[in-house]
């Protein structure tokens, strides 16, 4: 085998959907296990890793977001069917809910608006640039309903993805110390918690800790999507930020 | 394992969320909508659940997985990053916190006042 063919074997593959698909796999797992053997030390997120990982590989081997993109599609597609799925949990808990809706709402108001607008005035102060700031804004949302509010507002909607999946990390990182350091107790509380702050990520977390903080984090991840999607554009237009 | 008819039937939902939002241009994503129509099949069907749940229960243990190929698009902002990465990161930390700590200190509230005799308290994290 002679270095040329091993060139054209890595071309050929290097454009093909299968090595962006099968790659993100085989590092996610082995985030994974290496998360699982640190008895899931936060420093060693998975979905952070993974990225970390995944971002130096396209960097050094200079492949593009679009081509990495044709593989990893399969994955990102599966958001979909997994989100409809969240109805499950959410139906075990649902004689919980019992005289809790109008404050589970007003939480998740609460905590949407608080994210979005702290979150402006802090880069705001930072000395972000406009766009930065109209990107911000939606971060506490699952990605696709983050994207379109962006998109709205006149932020960079693939730049509002990946901010969105960085607070997802931050929150499923420090979620749980900061629960125990304000001795949060009920994982009802801490669930619609992890669901407004932190989306999807923060629901694939809270899932992990137990089936009923996964259930109300996925509630407040959904419920927060449509309550966020209504009201900040209007907020954010009466505090003329577009 | 029984995975068709089960992953048939949440991309049904989905497809039925979708084409809600086409036909009356609502402003929300078609999974959401989606989950919402399967919880109200649920409810009125009780507990009718097919061939789902197993389903259900893997695509959900490995959830935080479909997130990874969005968040690589960060690769598309670097330049962004580079020049303004401290506004960025101190205004996603601490906002974050904040959202964390005001929801979960409402609601615990709540709770607590309204299932002072259940005693709903499970010590993880």
């Amino acid at each position: 085998m002679t270095p040329e063919t091993l060139y054209e074997a890595w071309v050929y593959l290097a454009a093909s959907p299968l090595l962006g698909l099968t790659t993100t796999l085989v590092v996610y797992i082995v985030c994974n296990w290496l998360y699982q053997r640190s008895g899931q030390w936060p420093g060693l997120n998975p979905v952070m890793a993974s990225i970390i990982v995944l971002v130096t590989l396209l960097k050094t081997t200079d492949t593009s977001y679009e081509t990495y993109f044709e593989g990893a599609q399969f994955i990102h597609f599966l958001l979909g069917p997994a989100t409809v799925a969240l109805a499950f949990p959410l139906y075990r808990q649902l004689p919980k809910l019992k005289g809790l809706w109008g404050f589970i709402l007003g939480g998740i108001l609460l905590g949407g608006l608080g994210s979005a607008l702290s979150g402006i005035w802090i880069a705001e102060l930072l000395g972000a640039s406009g766009t930065t700031l109209l990107s911000l804004a939606p971060k506490s949302v699952t990605t696709p309903v983050g994207m379109g509010i962006a998109e709205k507002i006149g932020g960079l909607p693939s730049l509002t993805a990946g901010l969105v999946v960085l607070t997802g990390v931050i929150g499923a990182v420090i979620g749980p110390s900061l629960f125990r350091l304000l001795r949060i107790r009920s994982d009802i509380a801490k669930g619609i918690a992890m669901g407004t702050a932190s989306h999807g990520i923060g629901t694939a977390r809270a899932l992990q800790l137990s089936e009923e903080m996964g259930a109300f984090s996925g509630l407040a991840m959904a419920l927060s999507a449509l309550i966020t999607t209504f009201t900040l554009p209007v907020v954010l237009q009466y505090l003329s930020y577009y | 394992m029984n995975i068709i008819p089960g992953i048939t039937i949440l991309l049904l939902f989905q497809l039925f969320g979708e084409a809600m939002v086409i036909v009356f241009q609502l402003p929300v994503p078609g999974p959401v909508l989606g989950m919402l129509a399967l919880l109200t099949t649920l409810v009125i069907r009780k507990g009718w659940q097919g061939s789902l749940e197993p389903v259900s229960q893997v695509i959900l243990r490995h959830f935080s997985l479909l997130f990874v190929p969005a968040g690589i698009g960060v690769i598309l902002h670097f330049q962004r990053f580079e020049n303004e990465w401290f506004a960025i990161g101190t205004a996603l930390f601490i906002s974050t916190v904040i959202a964390l700590s005001a929801t979960a200190l409402l609601m615990e509230l709540v709770v607590r006042s309204r299932h002072s005799t259940r005693g709903q308290s499970t010590d993880d994290a």
